[in-house]
This record gives structure tokens, C-alpha cells and sequence, in this order.
């Protein structure tokens, strides 16, 4: 007879691996986030500069997009796998 | 040309794109259509003028879009092939629309962008929500309540797939392996990519154009568009970034929550059935065209192009314009997740029922 524990372990082997996939990817979101508040300026007179005519940075705003998307991507997937949440297999 | 108008951010607006961009995500990740229909009049409806508000929703629109693409793809819901030749199309459609815009701007300011916006989303949303709706209930009453019901290809899709035009067919795998001229898929990319450029949103055109012009399943249709979004987005950006209308820490809050909602959405679509889709997406439609209703006297007014309005009045406008938007978002919000929670219900009691019966045909 299979003892309780060894059935829960896989279950619980795998929920260990997500959670700690949305730590990581959560802490890497994180700071992506405090650097875009911290040069919130910056961006925003790089936006006034292209207006005007500077388009030395104009493509800055796509590699932002994305950076934050692939990163923050990853972590909201993972985040609701963690919590439990799956698509149904048909 | 005026200098470009950004929003300041503060704890306040930091939240509340925050929160817009959860339920809009959730919204896009479900019914495919970017979900920047709700999320353009909301920037607006917070300050930004309408120019920028479409131009950060692309920039935030064609990552997720990517996101969303690539987990729907997994449960088979994407046709690429289908979604690569429509983006390809619709890219030019974003470069006419974006220079347009662009146009429109420089004669009539950042109010002339509002009012073109606003315009353009209530005479598209008024045609294909009510259509959409229409058709939900129609299905729903001739058997679409069944899982798995078979997909009925329109009468239009019927016809346009009987039309060979020799040099031009390509066969689809989200309608069987049927052929279609890309003739036809050509029109409906551009007018995709035009749209996607005048209102951030191209699905509107792109997810009934699949279904009903192409006779792709909704379903497939609605994730098919994510790979259209990705590729004229990603175009549409480039352009308008180039004119520094972007403004990236707007689209980036707004991408902070719409990737959590996002992955809800997705995975909302596999517990629902087709039917469930076009009804919620026909409602939000319908509810966001009166949205924007409310606040044409106001730019109306601004432009000169009526008699000017009292400030208590348009004030007052404006506001009824916002709680408009924000029970479409609610009610769009609440009927996805009733809907993933009474599948979710439903499958896990299929699955015990199923096992009960093993177990007793075991015994």
C-alpha cells in the first residue's frame, strides 16, 4: 500500500518549483519597476526630445516594452500557477 | 506642432491603471481583442489626450499580445500561419491610420485626436457589438449550449472559401484545411491595421472578420488575433514611437496588471463555451460606445464646432462618461470570472463523476 506522503510528494514538489519561479521573476518585475519610477524624467524628456525631432532614442520605449513584458510575463504565469489556477485539458 | 502632453503620475493614477489594466488584461487575454478598447477610453478618461493614449496602448498591447499568444498557442488555439499574413497587411493598414492621426493632430490639436477617436469607436463599436450580440443569442438558441457543439461556418465564409482564384489560395488549418485567396484575407488585415492605429484596437475588425468573412471558430478566431496584435502592434509602436507620442511608464503600469489578468482570461476561454465569448464581448462593446457618447458634447464643444458647453455641464459629462466605462469594465470583469468559476465547478464535478463511475465499474 502506497503510504500518504509518497502520494503527496510530486504535488508538492511542483508547487514548490512554481512558487519559486514567481519569486524570482516577481523580484526581477520588482526592480524593473523601482528603475522606471526612478527615471520616470529621464523617459519622459526622451519622449519630448523624439517629439522635437531627436530621434537618436526614439526605439528605447520598444526595448522597455519588451523587457518589462517577457520578465512580468513570466511572472504572472507562474504566479497563478502557484496559486493553483490551470486551464482545463480537454 | 504642441509639445507632447504626458500624465503626471501619482499614487492615485499609478493604482488606478493599475486596476483598468487587471480587468482589461483579463477582458483581452478573453475575448483576444487586445482589450485596449476599454483601456484607450480609460487613459483618456484619466487626462491623457487621445493620441497618446492609442499610441501607449500599442506599446503595452503587442508584448502581451505575445504572452497571450504563445500560452494559447498551447492549447491549440492559434492558427499563425492565418495570424502572420493578416499582421502583414494590417501593418500597412497602421501606417496609413498612424499618419492620419498624426495629421489630424497637427490642424485640430490634442481635442481633434479625442473627438476622432471617440467618433471612430462608437460608429465600430455600435456595428460589431451589435452584431456580435445578436449572433451570441442566436447561437446560443440553436444549440451552442452543447460542449463541443460543432461549429456552423457562416453563409458569407461559405461563399468566400467557394472563390478560387488561381495563384492566390492558401489553405488554413483553423477552418480544416480549407483554401482562401488571400484576396480576400488582404482587405481584412489593412482594415484591421487601420483601425488598430485610429483606436488601438484592431480586433474589433479582425476577430468577427475571421469568423464571419473567414468562417475561423470564434474561439480560435479570438487567439488567432493575438498573433495579428503582436505583428501590427509591435509595426504600429515603431511608428508612433518615432514621433515620441509614446508614453512608455503609462503602458507599463497598465502592462503590470494586464499580464495578471491576461493569464486569467486564457485560461477563462478553456473552461467556456464559444457562445459565452461573443455575449460578454457584445456586452462590454455595447457599454463602452455610451461611454464615449457622453463625452463627444465635450470635445464637440471644445473644437468650437457646437455652442460651448458650461464646465458644470461638461464636468458632469465626463463623469457620467467614466462610471459608464467603469461598469463596463466591472460587469465584463464579474461575467468572466462567473464564467471560469462555473466551469471550473462543472469540469471538477465531471471529473468525479467520471471517477465514481470507474470505481464502480471496477467493483
Amino acid at each position: 500500500m502506497t503510504k500518504p506522503a509518497d502520494k503527496l510528494a510530486p504535488g508538492r514538489k511542483m508547487l514548490s518549483t512554481a512558487t519559486l519561479y514567481t519569486i524570482l521573476y516577481g523580484c526581477l518585475s520588482l526592480g524593473l519597476y523601482i528603475l522606471l519610477f526612478v527615471f520616470n524624467d529621464e523617459i519622459r524628456h526622451m519622449a519630448e526630445a523624439t517629439s522635437r525631432g531627436d530621434k537618436t532614442l526614439f526605439f528605447i520605449p520598444i526595448i522597455i516594452a519588451l523587457v518589462f513584458s517577457l520578465v512580468h510575463g513570466a511572472f504572472t504565469g507562474y504566479f497563478w500557477e502557484a496559486l493553483g489556477l490551470k486551464a482545463k485539458k480537454k | 506642432m504642441e509639445a507632447v502632453n504626458f500624465l503626471d503620475l501619482n499614487a492615485t493614477t499609478v493604482f488606478l491603471l493599475f486596476l483598468v489594466g487587471f480587468i482589461g488584461g483579463m477582458v483581452s487575454g478573453f475575448i483576444g481583442s487586445g482589450g485596449a478598447f476599454v483601456l484607450t477610453p480609460a487613459m483618456m478618461s484619466l487626462g491623457a489626450p487621445g493620441v497618446i493614449a492609442v499610441a501607449s496602448n500599442m506599446a503595452h498591447k503587442f508584448p502581451k499580445a505575445l504572452v497571450a499568444s504563445i500560452k494559447r498557442n498551447k492549447y491549440g488555439q492559434v492558427d499563425i500561419k492565418l495570424g502572420l499574413i493578416m499582421g502583414i497587411f494590417a501593418e500597412i493598414g497602421v501606417f496609413v491610420g498612424k499618419e492620419f492621426m498624426t495629421n489630424i493632430r497637427t490642424n485640430f490639436g490634442d481635442t481633434g485626436t479625442d473627438l476622432y477617436v471617440s467618433v471612430v469607436f462608437i460608429v465600430v463599436l455600435a456595428l460589431v457589438g451589435g452584431y456580435v450580440l445578436r449572433d451570441a443569442f442566436r447561437c446560443k438558441r440553436e444549440g451552442g449550449d452543447v460542449e463541443g457543439a460543432e461549429h456552423i461556418t457562416p453563409r458569407l465564409a461559405k461563399w468566400v472559401q467557394s472563390i478560387n482564384i488561381p495563384g492566390t489560395m492558401m489553405s488554413f488549418h483553423s477552418i480544416g484545411g480549407k483554401r482562401v485567396s488571400v484576396l480576400f484575407i488582404a482587405p481584412l488585415g489593412f482594415a484591421t491595421g487601420l483601425l488598430a492605429a485610429s483606436i488601438a484596437v484592431g480586433g474589433f475588425i479582425g476577430v468577427p472578420a475571421m469568423m464571419y468573412v473567414l468562417g475561423v471558430p470564434a474561439l480560435m478566431a479570438s487567439a488567432t488575433e493575438l498573433v495579428v496584435a503582436f505583428v501590427m502592434g509591435m509595426g504600429g509602436s515603431l511608428f508612433y514611437a518615432w514621433e515620441g507620442f509614446v508614453d512608455i511608464r503609462l503602458a507599463m503600469i497598465i502592462l503590470a496588471g494586464s499580464l495578471f489578468g491576461v493569464q486569467i482570461g486564457a485560461i477563462g476561454t478553456t473552461y467556456v463555451r464559444d457562445y459565452t465569448v461573443k455575449m460578454i464581448m457584445g456586452m462590454i462593446m455595447i457599454i463602452v460606445l455610451f461611454s464615449r457618447l457622453f463625452e463627444m458634447p465635450v470635445y464637440l464643444s471644445d473644437l468650437d464646432l457646437i455652442s460651448t458647453i458650461s464646465e458644470g455641464t461638461s464636468s458632469l459629462l465626463s463623469n457620467i462618461s467614466f462610471g459608464t466605462l467603469a461598469l463596463a469594465l466591472l460587469s465584463g470583469a464579474f461575467a468572466i470570472l462567473a464564467a471560469l468559476l462555473k466551469g471550473i465547478k462543472q469540469h471538477k464535478k465531471q471529473q468525479a463523476d467520471a471517477e465514481y463511475a470507474a470505481s464502480v465499474a471496477e467493483s
